[in-house]
């Protein structure tokens, strides 16, 4: 577990320092679908938040469901 | 060592590139939760709106009515009815391709307040392909106790969450999420309580007088991948996978795969499928041998061996796809979960007829309704 | 120490590689003629980026799913409109290969300028669009002169100053 949390930091880290020169493989203007609503990890909130609480109220288990990106990519 | 991460990121924004804001929003929804004899319903109120260009406010407003006669409740009270408002507000502020996110929630019901501060950074990188997301939590608990007005009992938790989402092709995005989350002080139910064997031939049971052998702190990990796949005629499946461990040693196990339809006609149509798996903890047993059996000794069903699954349905249709006045967009939900519970080693100890520890495994159905409109202006 | 740091040298050579390739010459570039092209527009007609030297140019790259390019276009369409009768002309370049969700966003967003489709994304990659959406001011010597990534509000500020300064040349 422990291993496991080093690696993501580490991984984070080297994402900052060498992203710089790395070229996007997808370029903006073929983003069309990943811009669709459809494809939003969170298209609903409310709902999402709800059913969310929904599981976490009955269950032993908790955590990890965060997420935020794709979409646009604009500016 | 959070805090240099957390450095970095701040010190690598440029001015150049830029994320966008959340968009801004309103839904209203009804909720409800029906199973187990237990109905819970209620609205949620969101009102998301940019002030200026550079930041985003968003308030919820969110109450469950709650009417129980749960198996626990059925066991050693009567039926109650409850109400829990919570409300919460939050602000985002987006600098360069960064967005930093503040967010506080009041819960407040007759016997258990919550509030809880979150704060998260959210970062684009790699011509916007790559987002990584770190968040915490603070929360502040005070547990009562219906019967004991002078009964308050703090709880403190705190939240640690990272992220990453990727794009990998323009039909395929993958994210990562890793939450490790701390609790600290009165953690179990004041109302249930454990059972263990009583009678001349052990063959009834006693409820214990006080449930209060909980260890006072948990820590737990979630990590879960998540991926997303775009379909040619506009359609979407995805798929995700999430282990979680905890200190008490509850392990369990989250697998769910979705799809998602459209229609030209504005309509889309979800169908999900959640399949959960879970270990007890270490200190739960549905009946002990006696009162002072162990240090630590639990009933909730919740830190049982049990199995869950959830079939859900959703149709949306866009009923403003022109805009109308200063509206952009609209549309109108309904979602539909239906959920079964069953229990390897939690009994229904309210049976009749049975010896005590050989009752039927529990098992129960529930469903959730959710009936919502949303408005993006 | 030593298993995991092979995987790790491989992770981090892979990374350096990956920088290595990344820095390719650029075929956009400042102060250098700005790539032709010819595109059908919205019309109907071919419009061809050399047939229009002699006046100033702001290409706009743009696609119907990107929410800054809605907020932008109407003031791109104001600054056609404030400079047109002195040699100057928006071109907005929609970057889908599909462009009927574009069609349907001009009819609730109409401008007055020539829209083109570029839906083979020819003239975005000679381009190099890498942001949404990309602006590029061409002088009335076919050289560029200025390029912008992404848009905030304010941007139309930045850009109406080198038309301005373009168009007095």
């Amino acid at each position: 577990m422990k291993r496991l949390i080093a690696l993501a930091m580490l991984t984070a880290t080297m994402t900052v320092l060498g992203g710089c020169g790395v070229k996007p493989w997808v370029k903006p203007y073929e983003r069309a679908h990943l811009a669709d609503p459809i494809m939003s990890w969170n298209r609903d909130p409310v709902a999402q938040a709800y059913i969310d609480h929904v599981y976490d109220a009955r269950e032993g288990a908790r955590g990890g469901l965060g997420a935020s990106g794709g979409g646009c990519g604009c500016n | 060592m959070r805090r240099l991460i957390v450095g970095l990121l701040l010190g690598s924004v440029t001015a150049a590139q830029a994320a966008v804001l959340p968009e801004d929003r309103a839904d209203a929804m009804y909720h409800e939760y029906s199973g187990g004899g237990v109905t819970v319903n209620g609205p949620s109120i969101l009102v998301r709106k940019k002030v200026g260009d550079n930041v985003s406010v968003v308030g919820n407003y969110y109450v469950d009515s709650v009417s129980s006669a749960s198996i626990d409740v059925k066991l050693s009270a009567s039926k109650y009815t409850e109400r829990r408002t919570e409300r919460t507000l939050g602000v985002d502020y987006l600098r360069g391709n960064a967005i930093m996110s503040l967010s506080y929630t009041n819960s407040v019901e007759s016997d258990y307040d919550a509030n809880t501060a979150n704060v998260s950074i959210s970062q684009d990188m790699f011509g916007d392909l790559t987002t990584v997301t770190l968040g915490f939590g603070r929360g502040w608990d005070t547990v009562g106790q219906s019967t004991d007005p002078s009964f308050k009992e703090p709880v403190d938790r705190r939240n640690y969450r990272l992220g990453l989402s990727q794009i990998l092709t323009k039909n395929l995005i993958l994210s990562l999420n890793y939450e490790a989350i701390t609790d600290e002080g009165l953690l179990n139910n004041p109302y249930r309580s454990y059972r263990f064997y009583s009678g001349p031939s052990n063959d009834q049971f006693q409820l214990a007088s006080e449930n209060f052998k909980y260890p006072n702190t948990r820590t737990s990990g979630a990590a879960r991948i998540s991926l997303k796949y775009y379909l040619p005629w506009r359609g979407a499946v995805h798929g995700s996978y999430r282990y979680f461990s905890d200190t008490w040693g509850i392990q369990a196990d989250t697998y769910e795969a979705g799809y998602t339809h459209t229609l030209d006609s504005g309509w889309v149509l979800d169908f999900k499928y959640r399949y959960y798996t879970q270990t007890k903890a270490d200190f739960y047993a549905d009946i002990f041998p006696r009162e002072d059996a162990q240090n630590f000794m639990a009933r909730d069903k919740e830190l049982s061996t049990y199995q869950a699954q959830t079939v859900g349905f959703g149709v949306s249709y866009d009923f403003l796809r022109n805009g109308w006045g200063f509206l952009d967009r609209g549309s109108l939900n309904l979602d539909f979960d239906h959920m079964r519970f069953h229990y390897d080693n939690f009994r229904d100890a309210t049976a009749a007829g049975y010896d005590a520890g050989q009752e039927p495994l529990y098992e129960f159905s529930a469903n959730v309704t959710r009936a919502f409109i949303s408005l993006w202006y | 120490m030593t298993r995991t740091a092979i995987p790790m040298l491989r992770l981090l050579a892979v990374l350096l590689l990956g920088l290595g390739l990344a820095t390719s010459a650029p075929a956009l570039e400042q102060s250098k003629p700005a790539p032709n092209f010819t595109l059908k527009s919205a019309g109907g007609e071919n419009v061809k980026l050399s047939e229009l030297r002699g006046q100033v140019v702001l290409i706009n790259f743009w696609a119907s799913w990107c929410g800054p390019c809605r907020q932008e276009m109407p003031l791109l369409d104001a600054l056609h409109q404030r400079y047109k009768s002195l040699g100057f002309t928006v071109l907005g370049v929609n970057v889908e290969q599909d462009p009927a969700k574009a069609r349907q966003m001009l009819e609730d967003i109409p401008v007055s300028f020539p829209v083109l489709f570029d839906t083979r994304n020819q003239v975005s990659e000679a381009y190099q669009v890498d942001a949404m959406p990309s602006t590029v001011i061409v002088d009335r010597d076919g050289v560029v002169r200025y390029i912008h990534k992404g848009y905030v509000p304010g941007d139309e500020n930045k850009y109406q100053a080198v038309v301005r300064k373009l168009i007095r040349e």
